[in-house]
Formats: C-alpha cells, sequence, structure tokens
C-alpha cells in the first residue's frame, strides 16, 4: 500500500514538475525570443551591460569601498567609530 | 579644517551632480510609463491598428530612457556609504527600509511587466498586455514613492528614536516614517511633475514632427495624448506643489524664508513673484532684502498658511525663536542660540554615556542617555558655532524657486495651447513659432524640474537631516583628492550616458519618422 502512495505521489510529483518544466521552458522561450527580435534594444543591452561594469566592478570595487565595513570589524566597533566622530 | 570643507563640498557637489543626472532619466521613465498605457488603452478600446503603431513608437523612447536611467540611482547608494558614512550609519535602520523596498519593486514589478511590455507584442492577449503596461507604470511609480518617503523622512525626521549604545536612529513606527507631513506630498508633486515633463516631452517630439511635416496625422494623435497628460501633470502638480509650501511652512521655516529671500516677517506677507535680492543682506542686519520686486499683496502668507492675514517668520524671527499665531499674538518658539545650546549638551551627555560605557558604568549610561533623549532633537545645532551657521544659501534657494514657478506657468500656457489647438482648432498647429515653442519647451521642463529639485535639496542646508545633523557631521573621515577624482568620474561617466540617450533617441525618432509610425 505505502509503496502505492509512494508511486502515486511521484506521479503527481513528477506531472507538476512537468508542468513546472514547461512553464519555465516557455517563460524562457518568451525572453529568448524576445530579445533575438530586438532591434534597438541591442544596443541598449549592450551600453546597459558596459555600464553596469563601470558601476559594480570599476567604482564600486575600487573607488567606493564602504568605509564603515571595510575599516571596522563588527557593529559595536562602527559604533563605537561614528560615535567618536560626531562628538569630537 | 579646510580639508574637511573640501570633502564637505566636494562630497556634496558630487551628490548633486549624481543625483541631478538621475533625475533626468527619472521623471521621463515615470510620465513616459504613462503616457504609453494610455495611448495603448486607446488602442484597445478603439481596435484601430494606428494607435498600435503609435504606442510601440512612444515605448521604443521609454525603453531608451529606461535602459540609460536604470542603476544610475544605485551610485547614490554607493556615495553613502564612500562619503556619506558618518549619516548611514547614525539613520541606516531608516533609511535603509524604504530603499530595500524600492529595490524589490524596482526588480519584481518593472523587470517583470517591462518584459511583457516589450516582447509581448502578439504573444499575449491584448488585454494581459494592457495589463502589464499598466504594471509597469504603477510599478515605477511605486518605485518613486519609497525614494521619496526615505527623502521626505530627512526633511521632517519621524517614527524613530535615537539609541546611543547602537549610535543610531531606530525605527519605531513604518507608518509614521511612510506617511510623514513631507512625504505624501513630496511624493505626488515628484509624480506628478513626471508627468507633465513627459507630457511636454510627448509635445515636444509630435512638434517637432509637425515642422518636419513627417508623420502629421501620428504627431496630432500623440499630441491630444501628451498635451493632456502634461496639463493634468502640471495642473496637479501646482496643487501639490501648494501642499508643500503648507508643509514647509510648518517643518521647514527657514527653508520657507529662504526661499522668499525673508528676512523680517510680517503679517500679511507679501510674496515676491519677481525680484533681485540684496547679496549684501545678512542675518540681523539693516539693509534692505531686495534691490528690486514686484510683489503679490498677502501672497506669502496665503501660499504657506492659507490665510491672507497669517504671519509668516523671516530668517531673523527664526533665528530669534519669534512666531505669531493665529489670534495674533507673538509666541516664542525656541531662539537657535538656545537650540545650539541643547545641541552642544547633547553632545556633551552622549560623551558622557561613551565614557560610562568604557567603565562598564550601566547606571552613569542611563542617565547620560536619559538626559541626551531630552535634548536629542536639537542634537544637530550643536555643531554650530552662531545661528547664522543654520541658515541655506538664500540666493541659489531664492532664484530657484522663480525659476521653477514662472518656468512652469509659461509651460502649462504652451500646454493649454497644444490641448486647445490638437482638439479645437488643428490648423492652428500649422504655425512654426508654435512648433518652435512645443520643441523648445523640452529643455524648459528638464531645467524646471531640476530648479524643483535645488529648491527642495538647497533650502534645506545645512541639514541632511533636518535638525538632526548637519552635511557637516554626515562627511566620511576621507581625503577631498579622492572625492574630487570620483566627481570627475561621474561627470564623465554620466555626460557619455546622457550623450548616448539623446543620440539613440534622435537617431531613432529620425529613423522611425522617416517611415511610418502608424504601422
Amino acid at each position: 500500500m505505502w509503496f502505492m502512495n509512494f508511486l502515486k505521489r511521484g506521479f503527481i510529483w513528477n506531472s507538476r514538475k512537468n508542468d513546472d518544466m514547461n512553464k519555465i521552458k516557455s517563460v524562457y522561450d518568451f525572453y529568448l525570443k524576445g530579445f533575438r527580435s530586438m532591434t534597438v534594444g541591442r544596443k541598449l543591452w549592450i551600453l546597459i551591460i558596459i555600464k553596469l561594469f563601470i558601476i559594480f566592478f570599476v567604482l564600486k570595487l575600487f573607488f567606493f569601498p564602504d568605509i564603515l565595513k571595510s575599516e571596522y570589524g563588527d557593529d559595536s566597533t562602527r559604533a563605537q567609530a561614528v560615535r567618536s566622530a560626531l562628538t569630537k | 579644517m579646510n580639508d574637511l570643507i573640501s570633502t564637505v563640498d566636494w562630497s556634496r557637489a558630487q551628490f548633486a551632480l549624481t543625483a541631478m543626472y538621475h533625475w533626468l532619466f527619472v521623471p521621463l521613465t515615470i510620465g513616459l510609463s504613462l503616457v504609453v498605457a494610455v495611448m495603448e488603452s486607446i488602442y484597445v478600446r478603439t481596435g484601430e491598428e494606428r494607435w498600435k503603431g503609435i504606442t510601440k513608437f512612444w515605448m521604443t523612447l521609454f525603453g531608451i530612457n529606461f535602459a540609460i536611467g536604470v542603476a544610475t540611482g544605485i551610485i547614490l547608494e554607493f556615495e553613502f556609504g564612500t562619503n556619506w558614512s558618518n549619516y548611514s550609519w547614525f539613520v541606516g535602520d531608516i533609511f535603509g527600509a524604504p530603499l530595500a523596498i524600492e529595490g524589490l519593486f524596482a526588480f519584481f514589478m518593472e523587470a517583470t511587466f517591462v518584459a511583457v511590455m516589450f516582447f509581448g507584442w502578439n504573444k499575449v492577449s491584448k488585454r494581459f498586455h494592457l495589463t502589464a503596461t499598466w504594471l509597469t507604470a504603477l510599478g515605477v511609480t511605486l518605485s518613486a514613492l519609497w525614494i521619496l518617503v526615505a527623502n521626505a523622512w530627512m526633511q521632517n525626521p519621524v517614527g524613530m528614536s535615537f539609541d546611543p549604545a547602537q549610535m543610531r536612529n531606530v525605527m519605531t513606527d513604518f507608518w509614521a516614517v511612510t506617511f510623514n507631513e513631507v512625504s505624501m506630498n513630496k511624493f505626488f508633486h515628484a509624480v506628478f511633475s513626471g508627468w507633465a515633463l513627459a507630457g511636454v516631452f510627448v509635445i515636444g517630439i509630435s512638434s517637432w514632427l509637425l515642422w518636419r511635416k513627417r508623420n502629421v496625422q501620428a504627431a496630432i494623435s500623440s499630441m491630444k495624448v501628451g498635451a493632456w497628460v502634461a496639463a493634468i501633470g502640471m495642473i496637479l502638480t501646482f496643487w501639490t506643489g501648494d501642499g508643500s509650501a503648507v508643509a514647509v511652512a510648518k517643518v521647514q521655516p527657514m527653508k520657507l524664508a529662504a526661499m522668499e529671500g525673508l528676512y523680517d516677517g510680517h503679517s500679511g506677507e507679501k510674496l515676491v513673484g519677481l525680484g533681485v535680492l540684496n547679496s549684501a543682506k545678512k542675518p540681523g542686519d539693516n539693509e534692505p532684502e531686495m534691490l528690486f520686486e514686484i510683489s503679490v499683496p498677502h501672497g506669502l502668507s496665503i501660499l504657506a498658511r492659507h490665510d491672507m492675514n497669517a504671519f509668516v517668520p523671516g530668517i531673523n524671527d527664526i533665528i530669534a525663536g519669534v512666531d505669531v499665531n493665529e489670534q495674533g499674538d507673538t509666541i516664542n518658539t525656541v531662539s537657535y542660540a538656545e537650540r545650539i545650546e541643547a545641541g552642544k549638551r547633547a553632545h556633551d551627555q552622549l560623551r558622557e554615556y561613551d565614557k560610562a560605557r568604557a567603565a562598564g558604568d550601566d547606571s552613569a549610561m542611563q542617565a547620560a542617555a536619559d538626559s541626551l533623549a531630552k535634548d536629542f532633537k536639537f542634537f544637530g545645532y550643536g555643531y554650530f558655532s552662531s545661528p547664522e551657521d543654520a541658515v541655506p544659501p538664500v540666493a541659489l534657494t531664492f532664484y530657484s524657486f522663480r525659476v521653477m514657478v514662472f518656468g512652469g506657468s509659461l509651460l502649462l500656457l504652451i500646454i493649454l495651447i497644444m490641448v486647445w489647438a490638437s482638439y479645437k482648432k488643428v490648423s492652428f498647429l500649422e504655425r512654426p513659432w508654435l512648433h518652435w515653442a512645443g520643441m523648445l519647451s523640452i529643455p524648459l521642463v528638464w531645467i524646471v524640474s531640476q530648479a524643483g529639485w535645488i529648491v527642495a535639496e538647497v533650502g534645506r542646508q545645512p541639514w541632511v537631516i533636518q535638525d538632526l545633523m548637519p552635511t557637516t557631521a554626515a562627511i566620511s573621515d576621507i581625503p577631498a583628492s579622492s572625492v574630487k577624482l570620483t566627481f570627475w568620474i561621474f561627470a564623465v561617466l554620466f555626460t557619455a550616458l546622457l550623450a548616448a540617450e539623446v543620440s539613440i533617441m534622435v537617431k531613432y525618432i529620425n529613423h522611425a519618422s522617416k517611415g511610418n509610425i502608424e504601422k
């Protein structure tokens, strides 16, 4: 009996899984076809990628460290640093 | 000290530059999302294919602006961590919540529905597509809500308490933060100004099409929608601007005084329409405020307190802590000299707290925390040596306010002419001067929009958080040279992005308009 239930649950799970997979595939296809049919959008995507690269991999990494996070190890020392800075 | 001032000024300049560039893109995204949704609604309702073509044309321009503008706001958050670390820590608990919600909205709503908008034509039903377009507009607007709530909180810090152990302001009432006196007016004012800006953008491009005699029918149809959106947006912007003025009079009276160049207030105070400030005027002296002025009698009292005889305090009154109530009785508020004393007491108590904490003396810590709580609302004044330090740059605030109001009024006139002409007298739209008025209104609307933010942000100086933290205290201990370097990197990067946007847009408009936009 338990074996039948196991199979049944497995079947339901598999059928749900298949449905989900189909849905994911249709969403994937929707985006893929959309990206492929772009005209002006291609140029824009190149710009977006260049921009995001500059923002996250150049500016953030080399020019914009989080001062408190990088210089102090925990929240207590960060709080102390701000307290000292604001009351000096 | 000089290096500190230099770091403050460069950080301030950098933040202003980043925010102003960011605000070039944002209002157009907010407003064009609505324009496109209205156009697509007409398409779905009438079933006329020409409206689909028109919708797609403007949707592409929306997409270009969206793509170029997306993530430019992230840089502001980097600046918080690097240049404004004291500020970030001091208010991070409060400021972080609206920004996090904005991030979620931006990602889930915009990213999902923008994709359906652009990729979903002929793949999903008309109504589903239309729903996605409206939800994109809603998502964009709600993103703006959370950013503006965060900004409004800085102008009117409520719904929080200060915890000296964490050295942070901790949110105690989310709804008080969200619906504080400044936020809702600020939100609607900014969103409606975005509608006006995008409507004017549509008017301007349509005027160009009419001037070049390309796609005339599509231009007139676009003009009808753009002019209506602009008219509604501009009228509501004026309306919410009135609400903002009342809120400013209540929670930031110094900003209002700077907007008017008003040093000595009166009952039934006039509103300076046009004027030239006396640059030699300083708080407390006897110099005249204006060298030249054309004023509206009782105007400022009506604007600020909705009562033509109400007293509106000037800079000297606010410094002295003097106001007049509705019954006409002089009342004493807290003078700036007293606020500075209270602020310095709060600093002393914080130092005492720190010493007690180092000594492990819990009762002394509690006593210092209790004393600090009494004076905390004036904590920021403790950084000033004289009341004049708390006066914003009057000239920039005063002139920006007039650029905003007069520019907005001129735009409203142009918009109303376009509404009338496009609906009632289409032949009027053939006049070249009107085409030029439409085209020139594009740069004007951006100047007006930026001027509005200058009023809001310069007018609240020297505060980064009203009464609690001046800009000079918010800054990180970093050398001015590094801020200078990133300032110029941003200037180059954003100018390049702007040039790319304008170039792609112009090429697209030129190319698309040579064909038939309606197909």
